[in-house]
């Protein structure tokens, strides 16, 4: 545990000294709700229309967050330290996921703002807490999957080609999920409570995906 | 002799039985459908190959979990070549599908019918797995690497299915389902028959891979022995173990 939050607190110093990733993934997202306002031509956007605009632009988002999650390590030697050093292997799984989930909640914190102010939603004050507990459980999801993702990646040759194609079918149950579940929340007619069904299989798929990670993590870490 | 090699033979002549006497009972004993008529009797096709495709998908992770475990090659080799067929025949079930969708249902494509939506999705899952080995180039990396991707796919597909099966509001009408058993006993045998076909072939076509694979690694180690390091081509780089 006390190696992976060193992990995590060397990631969080490197990204607050070089904001490297997480302002170009707030500045993607803003820029996709703008296209989609565009592309749609629409001011304003409702209902599932809404979520699925809300979801595809955070993921877009994420996927560069994914890519870049292990390019440190990969360019400057951190895997080798980190296989020299007589650590658990996971300690390396977990700062990695914290430390993307972390991204993703500053990014939501733009976006989220950016979104209201952009495409105007109905009913994303009133129904705020449970939009935000469906992103949280998708941003598991995401910290998971994209660390998992994103550790095969960086040794690949094409590794900005590999994240997000492998990457993409695999968030695609929780990308469903989180539409779904933040569909009903944005229609003019919300009752403000997000749907049990799409929490239940979140907070499930959550579940899977950390136990397969942990399970399996440790043989892309080995030299 | 290598394992893969041995009753290959055998193999292939029950497989060419098996898919004769499938293809007969098909066209000549199992009865028109009321509804569908001539068109249904793809059924026999599309659905035996969507079925030995997903445990094919579904072995490939097995296998790559004893390659994990015992670090021996012909595993990777196994669930390389499994994955690879299983690839074919998915294909293969997709189209055969889409063509059983636009004859039944009027729709060359019906996202309202979440078997079709899972399967394609667990399709564009596993076509990344020969990329993502080509793109590695140290042959062990690439072996542990598409072993994990492998079996994290392999317990993707049921979960997927479970997830899109419950975004979908409504269940189409399903023509013929397999649990329901609502199938005559005649339709029955000839759909199992075709099953055991289909699972025939697959294995045999498995075995023809996997025994043209070892045959040329098995060629290039005595070309080595005999001529000399300086007679190989060196070799590229390959999704394939090699």
């Amino acid at each position: 545990m006390r190696t992976a939050l060193a992990i995590l607190r060397k990631d969080l110093l490197l990204e607050r000294r070089t904001l490297e990733t997480i302002p170009a993934m707030a500045m993607l997202a803003v820029v996709t709700f703008i296209i989609f306002h565009f592309g749609l031509n629409q001011n304003q956007v409702s209902g599932q229309l809404a979520a699925g605009v809300l979801t595809i632009t955070l993921l877009f988002a994420a996927m560069l967050g994914i890519n870049r999650l292990f390019v440190a390590e990969r360019e400057q030697g951190g895997f080798d330290a980190f296989l020299l050093a007589p650590v658990d292997r996971t300690a390396m799984l977990i700062a990695k996921a914290t430390a993307l989930f972390l991204y993703l909640v500053v990014l939501e914190l733009v976006a989220l703002p950016a979104f209201a102010l952009f495409l105007a939603p109905p009913h994303l004050g009133s129904s705020l807490p449970g939009v935000l507990l469906i992103l949280l459980l998708s941003d598991i999801a995401f910290a998971v999957i994209g660390t998992f993702v994103s550790a095969i990646a960086v040794h690949t040759r094409a590794r900005d080609l590999i994240g997000p194609v492998i990457g993409l079918p695999l968030l695609l149950p929780a990308l469903i999920a989180t539409a779904r579940g933040i569909g009903p929340l944005l229609t003019q007619h919300a009752s403000g409570s997000p749907p049990a069904k799409w929490l239940a299989v979140l907070a499930l798929y959550d579940l899977f995906n950390a136990l397969l990670a942990y399970a399996v993590f440790d043989f892309l870490l080995e030299e | 002799m290598t394992t893969h090699v041995r009753h290959l033979r055998g193999l292939t002549i029950a497989t060419a039985v098996m898919l004769t006497v499938s293809l007969a009972l098909v066209f000549f004993y199992a009865p028109l459908d009321a509804e569908q008529g001539f068109i249904q009797k793809i059924f026999y096709i599309h659905v035996p190959l969507a079925i030995v495709s997903l445990v094919g998908f579904t072995l490939g992770g097995a296998f790559a979990v004893a390659y994990l475990r015992t670090g021996n090659r012909v595993w990777d080799m196994r669930s390389y070549c499994v994955i690879h067929m299983s690839l074919i025949f998915s294909v293969g079930g997709l189209l055969a599908g889409s063509i059983w969708a636009k004859a039944s249902w009027g729709h060359w494509w019906v996202w309202s019918e979440p078997t079709l939506v899972s399967y394609l999705i667990v399709i564009l899952l596993f076509c990344t797995y020969q990329p993502l080995r080509f793109s590695i180039e140290d042959p062990e990396r690439q072996s542990r690497y598409a072993a994990v991707f492998a079996i994290v796919c392999g317990a993707f597909v049921p979960i997927n299915f479970i997830v899109v099966r419950l975004s979908t509001q409504f269940l189409h009408p399903r023509v013929l389902n397999l649990e329901g058993g609502n199938l005559p006993n005649s339709m029955k045998l000839a759909f199992y028959t075709s099953l055991l076909a289909i699972a025939l072939l697959f294995a045999t076509l498995m075995r023809y891979e996997m025994a043209a694979k070892e045959t040329r690694i098995e060629t290039r180690r005595l070309r080595r022995r005999l001529l000399g390091d300086d007679a190989l081509r060196p070799l590229g780089r390959s999704a394939a173990p090699q």
